[in-house]
């Protein structure tokens, strides 16, 4: 028997949309550990002084920087939206033979989100 | 990690980086965008002016919960990073250096987290 | 008045005359009832006997007629001509294995892995005749049933990248039936299925790319078992990391 290996191109991830999709949403941790470290940056600025933290707002506010966080923004809710779709499959929850739609697993989820976000709102905004 | 008759090659430590994974991306998934959208969007532009006033802030984040808030906002979301960053660059082909680049990988988590606390102590 | 017809190309190898697999064009009569299946079987009795493929029960329960269906893991049986007629279908052996002829692939690594998971009850102790049989509610089976539907028709292997770009990985329906037998309240056997989880061959290499799912015909969502025994198995981590003296 002499059996052929087909070769397996790195850009296997090009082939088709769902591979595609798959690889943007790995890469979007890339632009969460990127504006972390922004704000780990912005946190320093914070402790170094007054001048060093709006010198860094400035900073922030420069066009290239102002894109970088959309484009984050967009990547950090690309992958809300697929941790939470996909949490379902993880965590089953069951009750006797049944098991608790998707649906609402992911909506707890999605409501949660927002109930923080809105927590968070308050908490910085409302000085 | 612990050996035993069932095991006695050692446990692996995938579980545990995994574990940081997760909970790194949960964090990510319910934190982070709003905070994109606060410091990285409205603060700069001058939405929010008033509440990032210096003294504002800095009241804000020196307070210890917040501190210990901001730790694992920005800690476990770096070893999230690690773990998926680690994974995409095999996934897209990387065959060798593989322990090498999980070394690199966490490392620079776990300096990363370093790096936080010190930051959050100083404030 | 001509009738239509369809055209296949089909990729062939044989090992005794080829030195790389090339792909041979057929013509077959279109009928819009047919399965691809049914269009390689008319090519192998009418055109071409030199073909080699692997079918059976032709109706989608046995799992060996999996192929490449215009680059897409299918069940050749369950794969209607009509939903690709009058273009051009073109028809591989399943991906990431090797070719051991036209479209026979060489399924000896998912046999090995298969047997690694030990796919059957496994008890610490028998329970003598005399105790009874073992019990199971409908709540109990529901926890399993899912993985327990699995054919072994290697498409979710097929669709994966990972199992692409290592062989080693464990993948989705060795993990999914692994899974079968933890869930199983009969079962005893999770620790050491353990083992082959954690090893170098083991479960940790999936990235949730999730197209094992999307492909498989029996509707048993390995990606989705992956997880799960990702997650069992971390808090068995937990639980032996921190309460040891629980090993044997």
């Amino acid at each position: 028997m002499r059996p052929y290996r087909r070769p397996v191109a790195p850009t296997w991830w090009l082939s088709n949309r769902a591979y595609f999709l798959f690889i943007v949403r790995e890469l979007t941790s890339v632009f969460i550990a990127a504006y972390l470290v922004l704000f780990l940056l912005l946190l320093h600025n914070i402790a170094v002084g007054r001048e060093a933290y709006e010198a860094y707002l400035r900073f922030l506010a420069t066009p290239g920087l102002l894109v970088f966080h959309v484009l984050a923004l967009a990547a950090a809710l690309f992958h809300t939206v697929t941790w939470f779709n996909l949490l379902p499959n993880i965590m089953v929850v069951r009750y006797g033979e049944n098991r608790a739609p998707a649906i609402i697993i992911a909506g707890v989820n999605y409501v949660a989100w927002i109930a923080v976000s809105i927590f968070i709102a308050w908490i910085v905004l409302s000085r | 990690m612990a050996k035993s008759k069932s095991n006695p090659k050692g446990r692996s430590s995938e579980p545990f980086w995994w574990f940081l994974f997760g909970a790194g991306g949960t964090i990510a998934a319910f934190l982070v965008p709003f905070h994109i959208l606060l410091t990285g969007i409205a603060a700069p532009a001058g939405w929010v002016g008033e509440s990032f006033e210096y003294n504002q802030v800095l009241a804000l984040v020196s307070h210890p919960v917040t501190r210990l808030y901001l730790f694992a906002l920005i800690s476990l979301p770096l070893f999230h990073w690690a773990h998926r960053f680690r994974f995409t660059l095999i996934d897209l082909g990387l065959k060798g250096g593989r322990r090498a680049v999980a070394i690199a990988c966490y490392g620079s988590a776990i300096v990363g987290a370093i790096l936080t606390a010190v930051v959050l102590l100083k404030l | 008045m001509s009738k239509p017809t369809m055209t296949l190309e089909v990729l062939r190898y044989r090992p005794e005359q080829d030195q790389a697999p090339r792909f041979q064009t057929y013509e077959v009569a279109y009928r819009e009832d047919w399965v691809v299946l049914d269009a390689i079987n008319h090519i192998k009795d009418q055109i071409d006997g030199t073909l080699s493929y692997r079918w059976s029960c032709r109706m989608g329960v046995c799992g060996s007629c999996g192929m490449m269906i215009n680059g897409v893991p299918k069940l050749s049986c369950a794969t209607f001509l009509k939903d690709y007629w009058p273009a051009p279908v073109r028809i591989e052996p399943l991906a990431n294995f090797p070719i051991e002829r036209d479209l026979v692939i060489v399924l000896d690594d998912f046999m090995e892995k298969l047997t690694s998971v030990k796919p059957w009850i496994i008890r610490e102790e028998e329970k003598p005749l005399s105790e009874g049989e073992y019990r199971q509610s409908p709540a109990e089976l529901a926890r399993y049933k899912q993985f327990s539907m699995c054919i072994n028709c290697m498409l979710c292997y097929a669709a994966c990248p990972v199992y692409a770009m290592d062989p080693h990985f464990l993948g989705p329906a060795a993990t999914a039936l692994a899974q079968r037998y933890n869930m199983d309240s009969r079962d005893q056997g999770r620790r050491q299925r353990e083992e082959v989880f954690a090893s170098h061959v083991g479960i940790w290499d999936c990235t949730y790319v999730g197209e094992c799912t999307v492909v498989c015909p029996a509707n048993v969502d390995p990606a989705g078992a992956i997880q799960q025994a990702k997650l069992s198995s971390t808090l068995d981590w937990f639980k032996g990391v921190l309460m040891p003296w629980g090993e044997r």
